[in-house]
């Protein structure tokens, strides 16, 4: 199943795209010895890594292969982040890792039902998720509207500086030999007798015994110009950022509906209330989910429905200024689960991409599966369920017109 | 009937807005002050002592514009009024959210949906960070002004006026009307860069007579308050325990580099720097419209931008001064009715505006920043007021990470994140870093409470001018400078 494994030494791996997932990955196969070159059209860190609010949840996701990847992975990131921390010194700009927990919240009596009933299924498959009374949650949240209908607590949650640590994943990769090409662009396959050999780049060729694609929700754009059809979409998102203010939300908390809009795949807008303090002292307010392409454009409906959404959590929210907003494109897949691992249809290809909104805190699961298939290991985590296989059933041979035939 | 709004009601906006009227079309002017007339035409706040008359600057022509839009039903002014943000539609101008916030919290969001929009949006100071900037009694030239022309008050006793551009005389000249000993202006541009901008083709500023002798009348009211001028000279440092105590003045190279050795103490209260103007660009960039290089929307002759019915006029087109914003608001305001730019009744205009500009390219020339005031700055030397980000951190977090994406930058150092969204520090951070910036992309382009952004807004009627319907003007609680306190 992995026709493009078997990596041979002094082997050379070029990762495309310099967002959270090419980084991790970057990082995870330079200190395992293999040579890697990051590429990116653009800056590093400058896409949807740095459009999000840093989440690393386990709370949102039903039992399942993603809830495996996400456990595993938040079970990683609190050794992760200190060893980042550790490597690059007091210097680098703070991680800000933390592991403050998550508060679901219904504030309807059908709300109600869903949440613990979903919390239940998570209890089952291992996830602490702890209902609480109107009172306990008040002790949590002293802010929160005080009649929540439900409300459960999941210690397990945790937040980061999704910035910083795309920056340091790739600062600690640059550490342990890997290189990093901004503002390169690929433009096409190299192929020899069959398996793709390299890159054609606005930067000129680059040979590759291997080649990852980590382009979030360009990744589609990306595999098209290697040849191969994969069904990668942005779904667009939007954060509204509080002016700075004394913290009054400890934990990140949202409503109920945030399991119903990420599993949804509507066409039309969906949002749900997301509310976070980070360390700076600004409150992040999501979330929205639109399937508009790449279009960034502003729609007050959009910032008006995030607002009276955060005002049912926090009340206290009404008097508080917005000072910005910003929004990005969640790399999104029609099954809502990433695609990690080797593409049948091209040896020498690999996705690791489609994490929709939950890349920050499944980069470094992501990392550490898409590495052991690469290097023939066995991995932690069963793999099949994030295949490029579940894409391909149709698919013809791998096609080789597009690409630089070389001898 | 075309429906026209002009958001800014500064020299350009008055302009346009009567300019449109005069084609017939119907007029909103919005403006997030109390008064009409901008920074230029400030004066004291209407009411008893207030509305005086105002000092020098074409009031003549300021009174003629403001009462024939006063006496106009067709034309509504909504005054203490803040554009929040503009929404995109195709092939049409965005449209407009408002925002009027009052004392008791009843604010309102207000929505207009125009078939052609002016955006005169004008500029606010530039001002080169220091070591000691962001003391107390460190004001921009702009600040001190509104204060001395608008309350009366001079910033301190002992002033000193420095950075580049003509602006610095007026500020020099408001602050000792108000009473302030003004110690000094101090302008970087070197005699010879200011001889090459100023005197070279004589002829061609013939028609900027006017220019030519403000600036006169400004230099004799110098003299009569026996203010020093020095060029080639700048303040490369602000002294004080908790308020500005004394200055170090040095001079400067042709390039703004201090000159090792000439740097000299001077005992002052307070010190008003202005290095230019940046554009007010972020409703320009949320309109959609394209951006020039240095930092100007872009314009055809008829003032339209690259989006349909959305034309610019005056400092966001490029910086040039009141009367060149007056020439490009009347064009604008013309063309966005209907108008043609080639009507003969706009040949005088055209022939100002051409003129103005030449005038304008001149001042940029003699005045423009040059790079060697790097020099000035030392590790400690705050770069963002807003959240406390130095030099040294800028610089250590840059090399840190070796990012060369400003989204990045950005985020990892909090420079341009706090109250002022970068409108302070943002071609600072970019030129320290040799980063190109997003420019002015500020989606929410004031801050917004959540409760107002939750509320339903209200559609205005464009034509309506029933009185149970008029907008009342309120009270501004804060300027487009987003310049409010914390919640």
């Amino acid at each position: 199943m992995t026709p493009g494994a078997a990596m041979t030494p002094g082997a050379e791996v070029v990762v495309v795209g310099a967002g959270i997932v090419g980084a991790a990955v970057a990082r995870a196969l330079a200190l395992a010895g293999v040579g890697v070159t990051v590429l990116d059209r653009g800056p590093a860190a400058c896409g949807t890594s740095a459009s999000g609010e840093g989440n690393i949840l386990v709370s949102d996701k039903a039992p399942g292969p993603e809830l495996e990847l996400a456990r595993h992975s938040a079970g990683l990131w609190p050794a992760l982040a200190a060893e980042l921390t550790e490597e690059l010194g007091p210097r680098f700009p703070a991680l800000e890792y933390e592991p403050k927990g998550g508060l679901v919240v219904a504030t309807t009596a059908e709300g109600a039902a869903g949440l613990t009933g979903f919390a239940a299924a998570q209890r089952d498959a291992g996830v602490l998720a702890t209902e609480l009374s109107a009172d306990q949650a008040l002790a949590l949240e002293p802010w929160l509207t005080p009649d929540p209908a439900a409300v459960v607590h999941y210690p397990e949650d945790a937040q980061i500086q999704p910035v910083v640590a795309t920056e340091a994943l790739l600062a600690s990769a640059r550490l342990h030999g890997a290189r990093l090409r901004v503002g390169c662009e690929v433009l096409g396959p190299v192929v020899a007798r069959g398996r793709l050999v390299g890159l054609r780049t606005t930067g000129g060729d680059i040979a590759a015994d291997q080649v990852v694609v980590a382009a979030g929700p360009w990744s589609g754009e990306v595999a098209a110009r290697l040849g191969v059809d994969l069904p990668v979409l942005p779904r667009r998102g939007v954060v509204l950022v509080t002016a700075r203010m004394p913290q009054r939300v400890f934990h990140k908390v949202y409503d109920a509906d945030y399991v119903g809009a990420v599993a949804s795949g509507a066409e039309d807008l969906q949002t749900s209330g997301v509310v976070e303090s980070t360390p700076a002292g600004t409150v992040l307010i999501g979330s929205s989910r639109e399937h508009v392409g790449f279009d960034a454009t502003l729609r007050v409906r959009v910032l008006r429905e995030l607002a009276a959404r955060a005002l049912r959590l926090f009340p206290f929210l009404a008097d508080v200024p917005v000072q910005r907003a910003y929004g990005g494109f969640r790399p999104y897949t029609p099954d809502h689960l990433p695609v990690i691992g080797p593409d049948p249809r091209l040896p020498g290809l690999w996705h690791a991409t489609g994490h929709e909104g939950a890349g920050i805190g499944l980069s470094a699961a992501t990392a550490e599966l898409l590495r052991d298939l690469l290097l023939d290991r066995t991995p932690t985590l069963a793999a099949t369920p994030f295949a490029v296989d579940r894409y391909v059933l149709t698919s013809t041979a791998p096609p080789t017109a597009a690409g630089t035939e070389h001898g | 009937m075309t429906q026209v709004v002009v958001i800014g009601a500064g020299p350009a906006g008055l302009a346009a807005a009567v300019r449109a009227r005069g084609r017939g079309a119907e007029v909103v002017l919005v403006d997030a002050m109390a008064q009409v007339g901008g920074q230029y035409w400030r004066r004291p706040p209407e009411g008893p002592g207030g509305d005086g008359p105002l000092p020098g600057n074409d009031a003549r022509r300021f009174a003629v514009l403001r009462e024939r839009l006063a006496a106009d039903p067709g034309c509504r002014v909504l005054t203490g009024t803040q554009v929040w943000a503009l929404e995109q539609r195709p092939g049409l101008p965005p449209e407009v959210h408002l925002l009027q916030e009052s004392p008791d919290g009843e604010n309102r969001r207000l929505v207009l949906a125009p078939q052609a929009l002016v955006l005169a949006t004008g500029a606010h100071d530039r001002t080169l960070p220091f070591p000691g900037w962001d003391l107390p009694g460190v004001f921009t030239a702009g600040a001190a002004q509104t204060l001395a022309k608008g309350e009366g008050l001079p910033v301190g006793r002992r002033v000193l006026v420095a950075g580049a551009g003509p602006f610095l005389l007026p500020a020099a000249v408001s602050l000792a009307a108000a009473g302030a000993r003004v110690v000094g202006v101090h302008e970087a541009a070197s005699l010879g860069r200011l001889a090459d901008g100023y005197l070279s083709r004589p002829w061609e500023s013939a028609g900027a007579l006017g220019k030519t002798l403000e600036l006169g009348r400004y230099a004799l009211a110098h003299a009569r308050h026996r203010i020093p001028y020095r060029t080639a000279s700048a303040v490369v440092a602000a002294h004080g325990a908790q308020r500005v105590e004394s200055v170090t003045v040095a001079a400067l190279d042709a390039e703004w580099a201090p000159v090792p050795g000439t740097g000299r103490e001077l005992e002052v209260d307070a010190v008003c720097v202005s290095h230019g103007f940046t554009p007010r660009l972020e409703l320009a960039v949320a309109a959609g419209c394209r951006i020039a290089s240095g930092r100007a929307v872009l314009v055809d002759a008829a003032q339209r931008t690259s989006v349909p019915g959305v034309y610019a006029a005056g400092e966001i087109t490029g910086t040039g001064g009141a009367h060149l914003a007056l020439a490009e608001g009347a064009v604008a305001g013309h063309c966005a009715a209907g108008g043609d730019v080639a009507d003969p009744g706009l040949r005088g205009i055209r022939r100002l505006r051409r003129v103005h500009a030449a005038f304008a390219r001149r001042l940029e020339a003699a005045h423009a920043v040059r790079p060697g005031w790097r020099g000035w700055l030392d590790d400690a030397t705050t770069v963002c007021r807003c959240e406390g980000v130095t030099v040294g951190t800028l610089r250590e977090v840059a090399a840190a990470t070796g990012s060369a994406g400003m989204r990045s930058l950005r985020l990892t150092t909090r420079a341009g994140l706090g109250m002022c969204q970068g409108r302070v520090c943002g071609r600072t951070v970019e030129e320290l870093l040799g980063v190109e910036g997003a420019g002015d992309h500020r989606p929410v382009a004031v801050p917004v409470r959540l409760g107002d952004l939750a509320s339903e807004p209200v559609a205005v009627e464009l034509v309506d001018s029933t009185s149970a319907h008029r907008m009342k003007p309120v009270e501004p609680c804060g300027t487009q400078r987003a310049n409010r306190g914390g919640a």
